[in-house]
């Protein structure tokens, strides 16, 4: 890593350099960054094989009970509900398991402990904003995290014979999805975080935001099946770009318009909370006073 | 390991004379237990504003829970053969030993992993007390089980809708039946706990069971064999979860009963065996 912090930072002061030099050093340098990041992510995630699949045994109880519920419900009216039968529910929440995966993001909670044992003091000395280190470093765990996940896929997938037709454009569409899904979400958490500077009950308003995402992502339910009032209040929220459109976009067969226009919603939301991340944190940095240095 | 050898003389004794004890004292563990929540309860009612924080979350939890069940309700009329207010007696038994888990059960559990990873278990078998006792009553969150109350109050409207109602009778096994239900899920904790003497680091043991547990929000029924008889045996959410609510909704057997029972008593049996096994290998800070 030290080796690849200098890199970024040096190209915003390499006035002398042409542009096209700068430019270039500066994308090298920000790459080198994320790979050394993501490898020590792997090296140290590695190690903890039981933990991490502890974790991702108690994450995919989640899915599977509501799939079984649903997949009741829709044999009970005749095979299908809200135009899922039960192998199209299966194929919902499979998929679900791997966005989940791709879309955990560094948890609010932490910033409890970074503020109150000093290790933010540590953050911000470093030359480079400190959300870069919390997304390259949870992208590379999911390196570690899919190699794990896809056993567990595979014993879903014969267990619950979904019914999946896919075509090369959706795979497509699903890769760069999730990898939106989880920038997207990485943003609105680390925003949720920042809370912490400000009050330290933080657990009633991280409450509020996860449970308006549970119930307005598609993480719980299909969005289709929630009702319309609810699906449209969903369509100014961000939630359902990070979970049930990704899930859609790789087996829902939208039509490419719709494909198009999630990943254009996705990098607007990206755009509009990275910004107010920019802002937040320099207002958060400002209260900050660190103890005993 | 050659301090094991010392320790593990030192580890028989405070084990072996309360067990004498208990015999002619079957309260003891009521009594220490009683003793030990009054010392909980104050620490605890010093910081009241987390009663409001656990209220709030108790209340987003049940109005989530609510929504579920109406989503579930506005596409069907029965789940499993269960009807709605069926369900909300399955949601009350689930929020309560929930509850039940999260004040009592968990923290004691969580204390004990923590006291192993930093030997600082000494203390407490250094103590004239039975082991198994003392680490499983010293902690008890007085807020947490804010949830018992709110099971309890879903349970009776659930109850006030069912056409039935409930005899004295009913409530009685009901009580039972939820008491077994507590006792196989402590269990069930020590001994995946106990494991900790080899394991040491199960700090996604929480998440594990946190996730599982979420199963026992609909009758363990519904699921695919393999796993309703996980749910049951392997993880007993079905035992302490869905056999309750069969009591007070008269689907209880009585062979359900009785499994119920000789499946508490010989698990209890099995995990008071592990643990002393367990506490064997258990070799202290300063070995």
């Amino acid at each position: 890593m030290t080796s690849a912090t200098p890199g970024a930072p040096a190209a915003g002061s390499s006035a002398p350099s042409t542009l096209d030099g700068g430019l270039l050093a500066a994308i090298r340098g920000w790459i080198g960054f994320y790979v050394t990041t993501m490898r020590l992510a792997v090296t140290a995630q590695i190690q903890y094989r039981v933990s991490n699949y502890f974790y991702m045994i108690g994450m995919i109880a989640e899915p599977v009970i509501y799939l079984v519920v649903w997949s009741t419900v829709a044999r009970q009216q005749g095979g299908e509900v809200g135009g899922f039968t039960p192998g199209e529910f299966a194929a919902y929440y499979i998929v679900w398991t791997l966005v989940r995966n791709m879309n955990i993001a560094l948890t609010p909670y932490a910033w409890e402990e970074r503020v109150r044992g000093g290790e933010l003091a540590g953050m911000l000395l470093r030359p480079v904003h400190p959300i870069h280190f919390d997304l390259g470093f949870l992208a590379g765990w999911k390196a570690v995290v899919i190699v794990l996940w896809l056993p567990l896929a595979a014993f879903l997938t014969l267990i619950f014979q979904p019914t999946l037709a896919i075509r090369p454009i959706d795979l497509v569409v699903f890769f760069v999805a999730i990898w939106g899904a989880y920038v997207l979400r990485s943003m609105f958490l680390w925003l949720l975080g920042l809370v912490t500077f400000w009050t330290t009950r933080v657990g009633p308003v991280f409450d509020i935001f996860f449970t308006a995402e549970l119930l307005l992502s598609g993480r719980l339910v299909p969005l289709s099946l929630m009702p319309d009032w609810a699906q449209q209040v969903a369509g100014f929220l961000p939630f359902q770009w990070t979970f049930g459109f990704p899930i859609e976009a790789l087996i829902g067969q939208l039509p490419p318009e719709q494909l198009l226009g999630g990943l254009t919603m996705q990098l607007l939301w990206i755009a509009i909370s990275a910004t107010i991340v920019a802002v937040a944190w320099r207002l958060a940095v400002k209260r900050f006073s660190a103890v005993g240095g | 390991m050659a301090g094991a050898g010392v320790n593990r003389a030192d580890d028989e004794r405070p084990d072996a004379a309360p067990r004498f004890d208990d015999r002619r004292d079957l309260l003891r563990p009521l009594r220490l237990f009683g003793l030990f929540f009054r010392v909980g309860a104050l620490n605890e009612l010093q910081y009241r504003a987390n009663l409001a924080v656990q209220l709030f979350q108790s209340g987003i939890a049940l109005g989530t829970g609510l929504i579920v069940l109406g989503l579930v309700f506005g596409q069907t009329s029965n789940l499993g053969g269960w009807s709605q207010s069926e369900l909300l007696a399955v949601m009350g038994v689930h929020i309560l030993m929930g509850g039940i888990i999260n004040s009592a059960i968990q923290p004691n559990m969580e204390r004990l992993m923590t006291d192993v990873r930093q030997g600082t278990l000494d203390f407490i078998l250094t103590k004239p007390e039975d082991a198994q006792v003392m680490i499983s009553v010293r902690e008890f969150r007085i807020w947490q089980a804010v949830d018992i109350v709110v099971g309890g109050i879903v349970l009776a409207i659930a109850v006030s809708q069912l056409q039935a109602g409930i005899g004295v009778g009913a409530a009685l096994i009901f009580a039972l039946t939820l008491f077994l239900g507590a006792v196989m899920i402590y269990c069930f904790w020590l001994l995946v706990t106990t494991a900790a003497f080899w394991v040491i680091r199960m700090d996604e043991l929480h998440e594990l069971f946190e996730g599982l547990y979420q199963s026992g929000r609909w009758p363990v029924t519904i699921y695919p064999g393999w796993l309703r008889i996980s749910l049951t045996f392997l993880v007993p959410i079905g035992f302490a979860v869905t056999v309750p609510a069969e009591a007070l909704t008269s689907r209880l057997t009585v062979e359900t009963l009785a499994l119920a029972a000789a499946f508490a008593a010989v698990l209890f049996l099995v995990t008071r065996w592990f643990w002393r096994f367990g506490l064997r290998h258990y070799s202290g800070a300063s070995a």
